[in-house]
């Protein structure tokens, strides 16, 4: 069927698009019902992410940095104020907004091919062919071009969370939203894959939020880390992380940002307990 | 192949206590027939045309059944599963009926249908139903909240969702469903065929009904053994490679 008007791109041009986007989050405010009451997951949450921006978002399990990714991903609204993405206000998940999630989403009745092909599918204006090869690319990005027929249980834990990040890349999101996505894996494998998220963040140009509770982690990734206090979820202090590109998790320098960042985390949960 | 001489050797040796059990005449001959004489029935029915037709008849009473009941029973099994509304109600109805043993809907398939293919049909369909709607039902509620959530994330919704999403992840419960299915099918079926004697077809239910009549045990034992190669048959082929298929994608056991 020919669509006419419509612009069909290659899969050359599809890769070649860099799309960067900013996010604007004004006085965002959530809170749930537990057993225990009403609990304000965040407070009047305020963050500007500018285009291309790498944003580490640390803080104590439970402290609401994991609702804040899943509301900017559309997946949960908020009770009070808005999320702007580009300027258009967030109602609903979109493709311009990828979560790479913590535990493997990973679907287990495609094998790896499939599963970064899948997001692929749901993008119109590419024809098989192209979709094929924007795959193959981001498998071969990901280093696991050979292991393209694999089942998802053959995989190791790092080679999931690759195929994770391939197919949350594949279909080219503004953003990309990662929630703890390391936080399962050996030291060794997390070390490299920060190695190759900075590459592909470089190459590809992305808008990254990234939530964690490994300091280290935050000081190496983030362009700035944000610390969060829990009960309720706000954002305390601000790190700008200026730090040399690629950056290597067992330097000096980056060991001090840590330590400073530490200290105002252990803060933090003394102001909450006493 | 080691495999399958283990297995031929057990059948042979299972034959030959039989052939052994048969020349001591512990029982009258009438009783327990020869492997022999069971094999020549065999070979007769097979050639006079007996055997295939009736076959052909109980194939086709349980394929068209069990297709409707899969037809019928996997979107209820998704209404059942998606709105509290269609679970507490036709959810609650199948958990109910699927307790009922199959062949307890054969008496009322008669009065409702009197002796005819419908009844048949009935009674098969009845059999699938439910245990294809509890399971479809089970499998989409067991499913991992986070697989949806990447879905939408990814753009799919409604329809995409529930078929490329929903009923893949929901599969290992509904081939194990659809297993259930085809069994009390079957089953309900030769109790229907045993029991009711239709003009438009004479069944293997049926020959195994007139065996009796007849005090043909050749006959009997001769039909039995076909009905247990049919589901041996369904099992290997049908089902088997589907299991292993899922076993392997998902990585649940090394059968």
């Amino acid at each position: 069927m020919h669509l006419a008007g419509r612009h069909r791109s290659s899969a050359t041009e599809e890769l070649q698009v860099i799309a960067p986007s900013k996010l604007a989050i004004e006085e965002v405010s959530k809170s749930f019902q537990s057993a225990s009451g009403t609990v304000l997951a965040l407070d009047r949450v305020s963050l500007n992410v500018a285009e291309g921006e790498f944003v580490c978002l640390v803080g104590a399990s439970g402290c609401g940095k994991s609702t804040l990714l899943n509301i900017i991903a559309g997946l949960e609204k908020p009770d009070s104020g808005t999320v702007l993405a580009d300027g258009k206000p967030v109602t609903a998940p979109g493709r311009d907004r990828l979560v790479m999630f913590q535990e493997s989403a990973l679907f287990p009745w495609l094998n790896v091919f499939g599963n970064v092909l899948f997001p692929l599918k749901l993008k119109p204006n590419l024809t098989n062919k192209d979709r094929h090869d924007v795959a193959k690319y981001y498998l071969e990005l990901v280093g696991l071009t050979r292991f393209e027929r694999a089942n998802i249980h053959e995989l190791s834990g790092g080679m999931k969370q690759r195929v994770s990040l391939a197919r949350a890349l594949a279909p080219n999101p503004r953003v990309l939203l990662m929630d703890e996505p390391f936080a399962a894996l050996d030291a060794l494998t997390r070390e490299q894959l920060y190695g190759d998220i900075q590459e592909i963040w470089k190459a590809r140009r992305k808008t990254i939020v990234f939530v964690t509770h490994n300091v280290r982690e935050a000081a190496c990734l983030g362009d700035r880390v944000l610390i969060f206090s829990p009960h309720p979820g706000r954002i305390q202090e601000e790190f700008a992380v200026k730090l040399p590109r690629p950056r290597d998790i067992n330097s000096v320098d980056l060991a001090g940002y840590a330590t400073r960042i530490t200290k105002a985390l252990k803060s933090l949960g003394k102001t909450a307990t006493g | 192949m080691k495999r399958f001489l283990l297995a031929a050797a057990f059948f042979a040796l299972l034959l030959l206590i039989w052939d052994a059990a048969f020349r001591a005449r512990i029982w009258s001959p009438v009783l327990l027939p020869s492997p022999w004489q069971v094999a020549i029935y065999l070979k007769n029915a097979a050639v006079d045309g007996t055997l295939v037709k009736a076959t052909v008849i109980t194939m086709r009473r349980l394929l068209v059944g069990y297709f409707i009941g899969l037809v019928v029973g996997l979107p209820v099994g998704l209404l059942t599963a998606r709105w509290k509304l269609f679970g507490d109600t036709i959810g609650t109805m199948a958990l109910g009926l699927q307790t009922l043993p199959s062949v307890c809907w054969v008496p009322l398939a008669l009065l409702w249908f009197g002796q005819t293919e419908a009844a048949m049909l009935f009674v098969v369909v009845m059999g699938t139903l439910w245990s294809v709607v509890i399971a479809t039902e089970t499998g989409v509620r067991n499913v991992p909240p986070i697989y949806r959530r990447a879905a939408l994330t990814m753009g799919s919704k409604r329809l995409h969702m529930w078929f490329k999403v929903i009923l893949p992840a929901a599969l290992p419960f509904i081939v194990s469903g659809m297993k259930q299915g085809w069994a009390f099918a079957w089953r309900s079926l030769m109790a229907a065929e045993i029991f009711v004697t239709i003009l438009t077809g004479f069944g293997l239910g049926q020959l195994l009904h007139y065996g009796r009549e007849l005090s043909a045990m050749d006959q009997v034992i001769a039909i039995m053994l076909v009905i247990v190669v049919i589901g041996l048959l369904a099992d290997k082929i049908f089902f088997s490679p589907i299991e292993r298929f899922l076993h392997r994608r998902w990585g649940t056991s090394q059968a």
